[in-house]
């Protein structure tokens, strides 16, 4: 019996201790799994919120084919007025860009216009009508008159989806690169074709004859291709101000936003750090002085930079200044806060160490507590300055100027969107590479000195 | 002694050879931030000495409009509270999504758990990426596509956030203590329940604390991305300052609501970070 008991007891105990950690487990188990659904209630909140179902209706998902496929092709328009009867051959529907010859899938005749778009696609314009022959469905005929407006006629079936017939405007587009267009005033025909037209040169210019490696060596001739420019400046030039690519501008555009953030990080880091040695515990010269380069801090880092943006554009208008001002006031308030939590966390020792050793006050600083805050002050400066590189696209498409404008502007336009893609390209370039500088140069400064 | 004093005279000039170092870098940080100001004044519209007389200009214009409607004025902020709302929401869904996301991201990409050696390179390469993409450009392409909503904006702060969550989560994840795995490991534990018992207890708090911090800052971008287009307590500002003058009341109602929730998620966030982390450390 007592045996019995004594190997009893322990298991008993054994057996409510289990209990009691499976049902701490239980607990935090089941308050997970409340918390997970009302996170998922939350969500299906949003999802009627945002009003999602509704937005999937109305989404427009051939825009973004459109998108796409306008940023990667350009397109060649054979234009035709109806008031002067003239027919042009043009690149985007640039008067720049017009062909003094047409290219060899347009025909023209004194009467005629014949566009082979490919693939049996043939469009045909004669006086006032066009003949739309579209292999699989037919040949449709318009007719642009002066009383009954414009007069289309289909071949026999339903409608296809591809193709809008109102007496005030045909439009046609069977496939992503062939439309056809005809309003009052004009017959569009429109081929589309990869690439990205005129990216170097401007169309009229006689450099587009060349290829790379003859402009290279073209470059250092001594055979001037213009009376006052050496040549590879004219090269240079006559790239730089591409009216349709205008690399020029969208560089001078980077450098503006790259100054927004260069300046606005430095700024705040330089001002930010005397004002967290005001800031900090250990180091402040009085309470009061403590307490309100706080308050000034969290001011700061509080009205945000959307608002500072918004007072700074107003005050200093389109520009760097604006951008980098704006950047500077809110970061000064989170790099300061930041500064002045690592200053309080520094270790005394050393401080003692250099006051022990006779250092004065300037020695203290120099030889106690700016080695110890060194690190942090450098990677923390770095990674606000990658951080602000995307911020100041931001900034700058608020109206402070910069990339960020220009890419508003570009898509709110919506005319070229290679345009809209190229800048994009060089946007995300500028913000990679400043990821990567920044950290290459964190790497090197305080895990370098670390392993030393 | 020869050596001693060789060795005395190397490390003094390692130590001058350090100082000049550090007197460059601050001449030319100098130098930058001097000749920046110059050439960022003159590309400037408005130049930095006019800007500075009309820099209290419209604040103060702001704030005597507000004032001369002080009785209407709890009532606008009011009637700004949906807008608020919306783009409180669009940060706190983009933070639900982009953390489940980064959680996902950080467990492919923590080298030391190793679910999957293979694919460790390829789902950090995929955070960097996310991370550096500017959520401006996302937001207006969806915005493009899916017209004006507060679901773009979503989209493009989700995609950021799963970028930077994961990073910052993979990194808690490789200064984990293995001993509590290696200990379930021994008592047979499957790979779920080491990850659920020996893993989630130790990363949550740290996850929670970072996931807050992500939050305030998405509110911030939330608010940002509004103003560009896409709805929210953002977009209402647009409106407001762009009539001009006399809706300084209505700005200043949408520009105290903003500051006042910042405020607020800012002191609750970081309370609730001291209390998760344990220390005084703010993060």
């Amino acid at each position: 019996m007592a045996s019995m008991n004594a190997s009893a007891l322990p298991h008993d105990l054994d057996h409510r201790r289990r209990q009691a950690v499976f049902a701490a487990v239980n607990r935090t188990a089941l308050t997970n799994i409340a918390l997970f659904l009302g996170v998922l209630v939350y969500l299906a909140y949003a999802w009627v919120a945002f009003d999602v179902s509704g937005l999937i209706s109305s989404a427009r998902p051939e825009r973004a084919v459109l998108l796409a496929t306008d940023s990667v092709a350009h397109k060649v328009h054979v234009t035709k007025s109806l008031r002067t009867d003239d027919v042009e051959v043009t690149v985007e529907g640039e008067r720049t860009a017009t062909y003094e010859t047409p290219p060899e899938w347009v025909e023209m005749s004194p009467q005629t216009v014949h566009a082979d778009l490919g693939n049996g696609y043939t469009v045909q314009i004669t006086d006032h009508t066009v003949h739309f022959d579209v292999p699989g469905y037919g040949l449709i005929t318009i007719e642009a008159t002066a009383d009954e407006g414009i007069v289309t006629t289909l071949p026999e079936g339903p409608t296809p989806s591809w193709l809008r017939a109102t007496p005030a405007k045909f439009d046609a587009r069977p496939t992503l690169t062939r439309r056809v267009q005809v309003s009052r005033a004009r017959i569009e025909v429109h081929r589309f074709f990869l690439g990205w037209e005129n990216f170097f040169f401007p169309f009229r210019s006689e450099l587009n004859a060349y290829s790379a490696g003859e402009l290279w060596s073209l470059a250092f001739s001594e055979d001037r291709l213009t009376e006052d420019l050496p040549n590879w400046r004219y090269i240079l030039g006559t790239f730089w101000d591409n009216p349709d690519w205008q690399h020029g501008n969208v560089f001078v555009a980077l450098l503006e936003t790259l100054l927004m953030a260069v300046l606005g990080t430095l700024t705040a880091a330089f001002v930010g750090l005397p004002l967290a040695l005001l800031a900090a515990r250990n180091f402040t010269p009085a309470r009061i002085l403590q307490f309100f380069v706080r308050r000034l801090f969290d001011f700061l880092r509080g009205i945000d930079m959307l608002i500072w943006s918004l007072i700074f554009i107003r005050a200093f208008g389109l520009g760097p200044l604006t951008g980098a001002l704006a950047i500077a006031f809110t970061d000064t308030g989170t790099l300061g806060k930041l500064f002045s939590e690592a200053l309080e966390n520094i270790d005394e020792r050393q401080v003692e160490g250099v006051r022990s050793t006779g250092g004065n006050k300037l020695q203290v600083y120099r030889f106690g507590v700016i080695p110890q805050i060194l690190p942090i002050f450098l990677s923390q400066g770095l990674y606000y300055l990658e951080s602000n590189t995307r911020s100041a696209t931001v900034i700058g498409a608020l109206g402070a100027g910069g990339i960020g404008l220009m890419l508003v502007e570009t898509m709110r336009t919506s005319r070229d969107w290679e345009n809209t893609l190229y800048i994009i390209i060089l946007t995300v370039i500028l913000v990679m590479a400043m990821d990567s500088l920044s950290g290459w140069i964190r790497r090197r400064l305080i895990h370098g000195r670390e392993a030393k | 002694m020869s050596v001693v004093s060789g060795l005395t005279s190397e490390l003094s000039r390692a130590e001058r050879r350090r100082q000049l170092y550090s007197m460059a870098l601050a001449a030319i940080l100098f130098a930058i931030l001097v000749f920046g100001y110059g050439q960022a004044n003159a590309m400037n519209s408005g130049g930095f000495i006019q800007g500075l007389y009309k820099f209290f200009e419209y604040p103060s214009e702001i704030v005597i409009e507000a004032w001369q409607a002080r009785g209407e004025f709890l009532g606008l902020m009011i009637r700004f509270l949906p807008a608020l709302i919306e783009t409180l929401n669009i940060a706190a869904v983009a933070t639900i999504l982009g953390g489940a996301f980064g959680m996902v991201f950080a467990f492919l990409g923590a080298s030391n758990l190793a679910v999957w050696p293979a694919v460790v390179p390829f789902a950090r390469r995929t955070m960097d990426m996310m991370r550096a993409f500017p959520e401006l450009i996302i937001a207006l392409f969806l915005i493009f596509v899916l017209g004006t909503s507060p679901v773009p904006a979503m989209i493009a702060v989700a995609l950021h956030t799963t970028g930077a969550l994961g990073k910052q989560f993979s990194e808690v994840n490789e200064n984990i203590d293995r001993n509590a795995i290696e200990g379930l490991q021994a008592c047979g534990a499957s790979w779920l329940q080491r990850i659920r018992f020996a893993i989630l207890p130790q990363v949550l708090p740290n996850y929670l604390s970072y996931f807050m911090l992500r939050f305030e800052i998405n509110v911030r971008a939330s608010a940002i991305l509004g103003f560009v287009g896409a709805g929210g307590i953002g977009s209402e500002m647009r409106r407001t300052i762009g009539w001009g003058k006399g809706a300084g009341d209505e700005t200043a109602a949408l520009f105290l609501l903003l500051i006042l929730s910042i405020f607020a998620i800012d002191q609750t966030s970081s309370y609730l970070r001291r209390r998760l982390t344990g220390s005084g450390e703010v993060g």
